[in-house]
């Protein structure tokens, strides 16, 4: 298991994970993305951001 | 096996505890009474029940003996329905606003009425089974919370247990008009489809029950909106020095985690961050969230449910299993449908 960088909730690691690899944070659903291997670093991954009107 | 009856059937919180009775798995429908549809056929006023049951209404009074009654009467007429079944041993659940309220004198000055039976108010156990799980368990008499009620409890006790709101919380509610009844006249679709109608712009009756539940005055508008079902309220309040959104999410995550219908939604992206109550028609489930500032500032407490399952008849058969030492998921599993 992981920790979520945003929210603190407990995120299940990939089984083989590889560098750039996307997870996503079932709480708050922020996406991760694994920068390192030994250990396993995830950080919030860049996003678009979605048009919510005016 | 368990029976269960309902006084009141044909409203539409009477309709959903039929259709919810009839399909527990370990509880049998026995009967539902109406002063108004005596006689008449169940899945005549309720017609997603038809080729479930043929049985008709009967006349108040005139209910068979069963082990938990259910009472559905409208607020104010509730007490005179409760005192009559009182002698028959059932376990009575009461939906109305009747018996929510510990004090005759808020009673009154909420509900325009004196209370006629106020003796009978500290023999009943509110029915909320988040924050009293233990006494309903051996509960004879329970009351149930009102839908927009429930959802602001739900929404604002995790931050005033444990210290993080201040002050006094403004609860913003916006409801779906079968809150109203199945009898409003003013519910007609001309009247209600597109309507933002703030119709208690201060001092709603469930403004009472929320302080009552919080121990702190709250201030509370109610506007009634275009949808059939639904409730979802934002409640904003003050947050203690020092907290953000980091502890407010630690509160929720505590508070909640072994709750089988209080999910907590609060997601930094998606359609879906913050609840709504589009996608709980028919499901149990409270959904609640916050958005945090940083330290030193507020909150803002969202929660949604349907106001006829959680908010009333789903919350109601809820308690039921648990007095019944039942799984308290029984009967209770719809998960809601998407797209609706």
């Amino acid at each position: 298991m992981i920790t979520c960088p945003e929210c603190e909730g407990r995120v299940a690691a990939p089984e083989e994970p590889r560098v750039h690899e996307i997870v996503e944070c079932a709480e708050c659903r922020s996406e991760l993305e694994v920068v390192g291997l030994d250990p396993l670093l995830v950080a919030l991954a860049p996003e678009v951001e979605e048009d919510w009107g005016e | 096996m368990t029976t269960a009856c309902v006084a009141g059937g044909a409203g539409y919180i009477g309709g959903e505890l039929i259709r919810l009775l009839l399909g527990h798995p370990r509880v049998e429908f026995a009967g539902a009474s109406s002063a108004t549809l005596a006689g008449r056929r169940i899945d005549g006023a309720h017609p997603n029940l038809r080729g479930l049951t043929d049985a008709s209404f009967t006349e108040p009074g005139r209910l068979p003996r069963c082990d938990v009654l259910f009472t559905a009467a409208p607020h104010t007429r509730a007490m005179a329905a409760v005192r009559e079944h009182l002698d028959t041993g059932a376990v009575v659940i009461d939906l109305s606003g009747d018996f929510r309220l510990r004090d005759p004198g808020e009673y009154e000055r909420y509900y325009g009425v004196p209370h006629t039976e106020p003796e009978l108010l500290d023999g009943f156990v509110s029915g909320l089974p988040e924050l009293h799980r233990a006494e309903i368990a051996t509960a004879d008499r329970i009351s149930v919370p009102g839908c927009m009620a429930t959802a602001a409890i739900l929404a604002l006790h995790p931050l005033v247990r444990s210290g993080l709101a201040v002050g006094e919380p403004r609860v913003d509610a916006r409801t779906g008009s079968s809150g109203s009844g199945a009898s409003a006249a003013h519910n007609t679709h001309a009247e209600r489809s597109g309507a933002l109608r703030v119709y208690a712009p201060l001092g709603h009756r469930h403004e009472a029950e929320i302080r009552q539940a919080l121990g702190r005055p709250v201030r509370m508008t109610v506007t009634g909106i275009g949808a059939v079902r639904g409730v979802q309220v934002l409640c904003w309040t003050r947050l203690a020095p020092g907290a953000g959104p980091r502890e407010v999410r630690a509160a929720y995550r505590t508070r909640y985690a072994a709750e089988p219908f209080v999910r907590v939604v609060a997601a930094r992206r998606g359609p879906h961050r913050l609840p709504d109550p589009k996608i709980l028609a028919g499901a149990n489930f409270c959904d609640v969230g916050f958005a945090a500032d940083e330290a030193g500032g507020e909150v803002l407490a969202v929660a949604a449910l349907d106001n006829l399952v959680k908010g009333g008849a789903g919350n109601a058969v809820q308690c039921m299993n648990l007095r019944l030492g039942l799984p308290e998921r029984s009967g209770l599993e719809f998960s809601g449908l998407h797209p609706v």
